[in-house]
């Protein structure tokens, strides 16, 4: 038998299941129920860990949540987890684990040498040095950063999958301790839909870890049973053990992590684990409490743990934390762990208990097991550098503020104690609900709830330990929340227990004075795994630091993984005996998610790749695969930005499909761009107050193009629109801006014009849209529809008609993007791929080029034409852009018109869009480029603007650019710069028209 | 004068047991009148203080937190200093400030662990690269420190960053400001106030302004809750809060609060030894001397004074961080909250004058407060100085409102408002 | 995360609706706007009361209704007091008469 400290009989564990795993490459083996924590006791594991700042050595301190000290590197290579608390690892075969924050090894760790100059280094010391020389922080920082940071993160992609899920019940009850049991059985027995979570591996709380208690008339372990076969009989009742309430959001929505396969190790395939999304009519919190340990010299050797946790590894998983077990305590629950202890076999040496009388039957029992009992005395020092070997006891003063006489020594490997309970607030504090100070359990409990939420604290949760009470409490916060729900139903009886038998008051002594005054010599640890010491809060009191924030920042108290659960009190109350004032004078500390550490990973759940914020895709999209176009993502889209044949770059492909359409007939996929559906017998007023010229006159079957400006007169979309009846308009606007317009004009109508009759639909994805322009275009067309006619006269530049296309019925826009004589045939988008065909097929003969969205940008930067969003970028007027006759003087309104006469808006100097022509036609500049009127040797310089948009265009033989320039309109003819990194190119200023300035070629 | 901090100091009180170090500052009553009024004692507000005192001679100065010193948005941010802006403007402004960044562990004697590890931001789509060339080429011409990387480039300098394209969002390239990196929020807060102090400002927590005095349109002192107080000129500089304050001194201001979250995973050794962010999908993280990624989201979309948002943010946000860096799936997310940022209409802050003679603000810095702290209070100091704004902050007055002259650097801003 | 109850749908999840900040806030008819200056143009595209305490904004149902509506919010608590349809008029809610 290897578990040399595991006891013969006891525990819940199953001990017909042995587990094999390992620590730091050694094997061991536990049962099936054991924690990592446990099993390693159980085998004389005391050593776990190293702390974050002074590499001194660690063991187990608690057995939940709350542990501050045994972090484990869990795993191996992309599976690797650092920083997990040994005391929630559940075991399982093969599991690997490892210690952190230590090198060569855990027994002999070279970062220890800061124990050595410890006294070098207090809180905040970084604050004070490593200034000089003044730029020699980066170097510095390298160190510190190395020595920092416990567990090693993996280096390669998650290999596992997580799961969301929404949820919503009457009543959810976090935390399935005996008050917790209580309630979701009341509510579950009304018929209320309820969901009890517990983030441990079984329901039944500090049941769990009792030996002798009672429930209705029976052992624990058997009530808990019972009352599970019946939650778990229960329709509406679900059961959420392994889960975890970390977050409580507004309006009652609490998000909680469910480990699914956690304690299976590896499992591919199966999601890993599991977040949950609560929203609950009522929350009842009966989170429990967690154990302070007291503050005393030392008090970091591995073996020093708390009361509790020495009660949980005795009762619940039949393990000896020590062979002879000093306890030290404040309060009367150290007493019942002792005669847990006794009954065990387990040698108590003595209680030592800070308070200076201790009567009552508890006290009675354990004197009469023959435990000693020392009364008003204190542990003044503890030895064993790497586990506990000895304590000295003395005398406290009655002030409590030193100890007196001789020590005594004593042999033990465990210290066990208890500085009382603080109850569980983490998620009542979350709310922003306020918590107060209760003198007489020496903690912080709920205060008033926040309006908005409706949650109830019960049990420990609130301060209310005693077993009967928190049936009892639990109980009613059950009928009370269903009822409040709408459940009406018999909520049975309340479970009962005997009363337990009146307490004596704690001592509170946050300080347990040792032999040498504290902060000088000797360590008496508050925040072990930051290394945070009394001396520590008395230097950040002596310092100014004294508000709970600066306390904790200063000395980075409670700011640990384990967020202050054991510490955070003890601080407090340090603090405010130096300051000598109430201790919520001190400051509250606000509790913030998560309660613990939640994975990244569960977040995102399934909404990654495929599902992480999908890629539209045209009913094009196959065809542009299969010819080998490359595509550029544009809002949610990928479009085609161009089709490389085989060996071409992108620069030969680019200009292949340019010239294509300037000569013969070139084909585009123009389906993202954004359509909308506007009707009404008020359609065209709200196009007027929209846009910024006129459209209440355009003729049924005609198209315009507009520009829609905020009402600070900038631009922000642009597109053709188009009347196809009175009533009736087809609305385009930019790939990126759809959703947005689309929300402005609903927004606008609904919001400031309701009693205007007009009505928009988004129908984006209800045509395809293929353009085609090019001299043979109109030929082209005319081979593949049949029911237009096609002439100038019946079918002119700016209309649009309405005919078959390839035996489709088909909405055609003759209106142009690149300066071409163009259509855009819109088909409902099931046809888009055979329309495509049917051109490419007939046009074959033409040479019909499909092109992508870098060609049309070339295409139309030829021509001049914006692209809002690049040649924009919201500050940019339409008068700007040297399109003043898009905006009307006739119109009373519109949106976006009373801005432009602001003083600023209206003046004459103002960026303007300018061609800009390189002196060198070969050179293109980048976009980007700033323009510079006088250069300098070296920046700064000033800048009148910069270049929107530069192409090699293929059909002026140079390149074009434009640009936004200061006062540009009025520098026609001048040599500017462009200017990026060290490049310095002249450029001269044009007319933003470089291609068929006369724009003779839309008719072909 | 205060002791000195040095590794000699340190040497000497470690002897002592470092029981004679002296507090940081001091907590004194409110005087009945100062010739300047700070009202907000975080970051920007503590920096106003101390360059009025060293820059200006001005020492009879009070600083009033309603909290603790430095426990708003100071204490809150993703601690983050940079000064890649578009416009002159901003550049200019944000230029200053990192300069006085760079001196100012020296300059306050308290190492604010300002660490100029490069600062990069992604761009995930041909229009991002756009703007951002647009952008680094203007600061560029500015004279300040920026330049373009290649996906290749970013690959190395972030080996654990997904490139590849098959990715969500994938690198198309970024640019990098090496000179930009990352602070110790609270040791620039705490490290100002230790200097106002030893020049005699006082800095009076626990003092909530609950009015102002105003007569005839001149601001004659404030109501606290520590008693009135009056004051020859007065300072807001209350960021989120800045509404409520503009409300007791009887004008609105073109801002409006809202919460930005932010997060930390729990620390782990190196691994991310640059600034990454990633505007697009609102995803910036940086690894903490400590070890935690410190993570910034994007802002909700509501108002709010409760520094506390929803988790919906958090999701997306964390959603592209894992698409991003695959690897930071099973790290684990330690702590979360909110601070109440204040946005202007154009992303870019107010400095000036206000409707009320002698009552001046500084407020509108949004969600990249932090970065400006030293070159905001030392711009603010000029403007009550002098009562006429410092070169720096006439673009940034009231007024662009009304004639339209904005600074529009939601792109710069990185958070999208 | 807020529930809001759309009053054409129902009670929803604050991830289906969009926010359209403060309410209440008329566009300048034509005649205003001949008369006013840059300040007062100003004052209504910029300015904004930004309450601590009852604020009235508007939200959209954006991934339902897609309907606009106004909403009594405690920016402090997040409370929602109450909703109303685009219109209806300001309640008389504020921090001292809470409907609770």
């Amino acid at each position: 038998m290897s578990q040399t400290n595991r006891l013969n009989t006891g525990g819940r564990i199953d001990r017909s299941r042995v587990v094999t795993f390992t620590f730091d490459g050694k094997s061991y083996s536990g049962f099936a129920g054991d924690t990592l924590a446990s099993a390693l006791l159980a085998n004389g594991v005391r050593l776990v860990g190293r702390s974050f700042k002074y590499h001194r050595p660690r063991g187990i301190v608690t057995a939940g949540a709350e542990e501050p000290n045994a972090l484990i590197q869990l795993g191996v290579g992309a599976r690797t987890e650092p920083n997990t608390r040994a005391t929630q690892i559940e075991i399982y075969d093969g599991l690997v684990s490892e210690s952190q924050n230590r090198w060569p090894s855990l027994t002999f760790d070279i970062g220890a040498i800061n124990s050595l100059i410890h006294r070098f280094i207090p809180a905040g010391f970084y604050y004070k040095t490593f200034m000089w020389p003044a730029k020699a922080w980066l170097f510095y920082e390298k160190f510190i950063r190395n020595a920092a940071g416990l567990g090693k993160g993996p280096t390669a992609p998650d290999p596992d999958r997580y799961d969301k899920l929404y949820h919503t019940c009457d009543v959810l009850v976090v935390g399935a301790g005996p008050a917790g049991l209580a309630a979701a059985l009341a509510a579950g027995r009304t018929g209320a839909r309820v969901v009890l979570a517990d983030e441990q591996s079984e329901l039944g709380g500090s049941l769990l870890s009792e030996s002798s208690a009672t429930v209705n008339g029976q052992a624990a372990s058997a009530w808990i049973a019972d009352a599970l076969r019946e939650l778990g009989a229960l329709h509406d009742v679900k059961l959420l053990p392994r889960t975890t309430a970390f977050a409580y959001y507004d309006h009652n929505a609490m998000s909680l992590v469910e480990r699914l396969t956690d304690h299976l190790g590896p499992t591919d395939g199966k999601p890993r684990q599991r977040l949950w999304r609560i929203r609950a009519k009522k929350i009842i919190l009966a989170t429990g409490a967690i154990e302070r340990p007291l503050v005393y010299l030392d008090n970091d050797r591995p073996g020093c743990m708390t009361v509790s946790a020495v009660r949980t590894y005795v009762n619940r998983y039949g393990v000896m934390p020590g062979r002879r077990v000093v306890l030290m305590t404040n309060n009367d629950s150290a007493y019942r762990v002792a005669l847990d202890l006794a009954n065990a076999g387990v040698t108590v040496p003595v209680i030592v208990d800070l308070r200076a009388e201790v009567t009552g039957p508890l006290a009675k029992a354990v004197r009469e097991k023959g435990i000693e009992i020392l009364a008003g005395h204190a542990i003044a020092k503890v030895h064993g550098e790497q586990g506990v070997k000895e304590v000295e006891v003395a005398r406290l003063s009655d002030d409590g503020k030193s100890v007196t006489g001789s020590a005594r020594r004593i042999s033990c490997d465990c210290v066990g104690t208890s500085g009382g309970w603080q109850p569980t607030v983490h998620l009542h504090s979350q709310t922003r609900s306020k918590v107060k100070w209760d003198d007489a359990l020496n903690g912080f409990v709920p205060g008033d709830t926040i309006p908005g939420q409706n949650f109830v604290s019960i049990g420990g949760a609130h301060g209310v330990f005693d077993l009967a009470a928190c049936l009892t409490e639990g109980h009613v916060a059950g009928t009370t929340g269903a009822l409040e729900a709408g459940n009406g139903g018999n909520a049975g009886s309340a479970p009962t227990a005997d009363a337990a038998a009146e307490e004596q008051p704690q001592r509170p002594l946050w300080i347990v004075p040792g032999e040498k005054p504290v902060g000088q010599g000797g360590k008496h640890f508050i925040d072990y795994q930051n290394d945070v010491t009394a001396g520590d809060v008395m230097l950040a009191h002596r310092e100014g630091y004294r508000s709970v924030e600066h306390l904790k920042r200063y000395t980075t108290m409670g700011m640990a993984t384990d967020q202050g659960k054991t510490s955070n009190v003890n601080a407090l109350a340090i603090m405010a005996g130096l300051r000598n004032v109430d201790i919520p004078s001190v400051g509250i500390t606000t509790y913030r998610p998560p309660y613990t550490p939640v994975t990244f990973g569960v977040f995102a759940g399934r909404d990654k790749e495929d599902f992480l914020e999908p890629i539209r895709k045209t009913p094009m999209h196959v065809w542009h695969e299969d010819h080998g176009a490359k595509f550029e993502p544009v809002g949610q889209w990928h479009r085609a930005w161009y089709y490389p044949k085989p060996g071409e770059s992108m620069h030969d492909a680019v200009n292949r499909e340019v010239k294509a359409v300037r000569t013969s007939v070139g084909i585009v996929d123009a389906s993202t761009l954004g359509k909308i559906d506007v009707q009404g017998p008020d359609a065209a007023w709200f196009l007027d107050m929209v846009y910024t010229n006129a459209w209440s006159k355009l003729g049924v079957g005609k198209c315009r193009y507009g520009f829609m400006c905020g009402e600070d007169g900038m631009v922000f979309d642009d597109g053709v629109t188009s009347r196809i009846a009175e009533n009736h308009f087809h609305m385009t606007t930019t790939t990126g801006g759809a959703p947005r317009v689309m929300a402005w004009l609903e927004e606008w109508h609904q919001c400031e014009w309701p009693d205007k009759k007009v009505y928009f639909t988004s129908v984006t994805e209800q045509w395809a849209v293929i353009a085609i322009g090019g001299p043979m275009a109109r030929k082209l067309l005319g081979e593949v529809c049949t029911d237009i006619p096609l002439d100038d006269a019946s079918f002119p530049h700016l209309s649009f008609k309405e005919g078959t296309v390839a035996g489709v019925p088909a909405r055609v826009f003759r209106i142009t993007f690149t300066g071409d004589l163009s259509y855009e045939i819109n088909v409902p988008p099931s046809y888009g791929l055979h329309v495509w065909r049917a051109f490419m097929q007939a046009g074959e003969k033409y040479g019909i080029t499909p092109y992508g969205t870098e060609g049309l940008h070339v295409l139309r930067a030829e021509k001049g034409y914006v692209i809002v969003g690049q040649d924009t970028d919201g500050t940019v007027t339409p008068q700007d852009l040297g399109m003043d006759w898009i905006v009307s003087k006739a119109k009373p309104d519109f949106i976006g018109r009373r801005s432009m006469l602001r003083s600023d808006t209206k003046r004459p100097d103002r960026k303007h869009l300018v061609g800009l022509l390189t002196e060198d036609p070969k050179v293109v500049v980048p976009d980007g480029a700033q323009i510079v009127e006088h250069l300098k040797d070296r920046p700064p310089m000033t800048m009148l603007g910069h270049v929107t948009s530069s192409y090699w265009s293929p059909n002026m033989e140079r390149s074009i650019a434009m640009g936004l320039v200061k006062n540009g309109r009025n520098r026609m003819g001048q040599t500017l710069y462009a200017c990026w990194e060290n490049n310095r190119v002249k450029m001269k200023v044009t007319e933003p028209k470089f291609f068929d300035p006369e724009g003779a070629r839309v008719n072909g | 004068m205060k002791q000195a901090y040095s590794i000699f100091t340190l040497v000497r009180n470690a002897l002592s047991y470092h029981q004679d170090w002296q507090e940081a500052w001091r907590s004194p009553e409110p005087k009945r009148e100062y010739d300047v009024l700070i009202i907000g004692g975080g970051g920007h507000g503590l920096a106003t203080a101390y360059y009025l005192a060293k820059e200006h001679g001005i020492t009879n100065v009070a600083v009033l937190e309603k909290g603790w010193l430095g426990g708003g948005n100071t204490g809150r941010n993703t601690t983050i200093v940079r000064s890649n802006y578009l416009w002159d403007e901003s550049a200019h402004l944000y230029e200053h400030s990192l300069k006085l960044f760079e001196g100012l562990s020296q300059d306050l004697n308290y190492n604010v662990m300002f660490s100029q590890r490069g600062l990069m931001n992604l761009c995930h789509t041909e229009h991002d690269m756009q703007a951002t060339r647009r952008r680094v080429y203007a600061i560029q011409m500015n004279g300040i420190d920026s330049e373009m990387l290649t996906r290749e480039q970013v690959q190395e300098m972030v080996p654990i960053l997904d490139c590849s394209p098959k990715a969500r969002y994938p690198v198309l390239g970024a640019s990098l400001q090496r000179r930009g990196g990352v602070a110790r929020h609270d040791a620039v807060a705490w490290g100002l106030a230790r200097k106002a102090d030893e020049r005699g400002v006082d800095i009076i927590q626990n003092c909530e302004v609950t009015g102002f005095d105003i007569v005839n349109g001149v601001v004659k002192g404030v109501q606290t809750t520590r008693g009135a107080i009056g004051a020859k000129k007065i300072g807001i500089v209350v960021a989120g809060h800045s509404g409520v304050m503009a409300g007791l001194a009887g004008f609105r201001l073109p801002v409006e609060s809202h919460p930005l979250q932010a997060l930390v995973s729990e620390p782990i050794k190196p691994i991310l030894n640059t600034v990454v962010m990633s505007p697009q999908v609102h995803v910036y993280v940086s690894q903490s001397d400590k070890g935690e990624l410190v993570l910034g989201a994007g802002i909700d979309a509501f108002t709010s004074y409760a520094q506390a948002g929803s988790p919906p943010v958090i999701e997306n946000q964390l959603n592209a961080l894992t698409d991003l860096y695959p690897c930071f799936s099973r790290l684990r997310m330690l702590r979360q909250w909110g601070g109440i940022v204040d946005t202007c209409p154009d992303a870019s802050p107010i400095i000036g004058k206000t409707p009320v003679e002698n009552l001046f603000i500084n407020c509108g810095w949004g969600t990249g407060g932090f970065k400006a702290t030293p070159g905001s209070g030392n711009v603010f100091a000029h403007t009550i100085a002098r009562g006429e704004p410092h070169p720096l902050a006439v673009p940034f007055a009231l007024e662009r409102f009304t004639t339209g002259y904005l600074i529009d650097e939601h792109g710069a801003a990185g958070v999208a408002h | 995360m807020f529930v809001i109850n759309c009053p054409y749908c129902g009670p929803r999840d604050e991830h289906e609706f969009g926010y359209g900040h403060e309410a209440h806030i008329a566009r300048p008819t034509l005649e205003q706007q001949g008369t006013m200056s840059d300040a007062e143009w100003a004052n209504y595209l910029f300015l904004r009361t930004n309450t601590k305490g009852v604020h009235f904004e508007r939200w959209v149902h954006t991934k339902g209704c897609r309907r606009w509506f106004n909403v009594a919010r405690h920016t402090v608590t997040h409370e929602i007091l109450k909703v109303y349809k685009m219109g209806e008029p300001k309640p008389d809610i504020s921090a001292e008469n809470l409907p609770r």
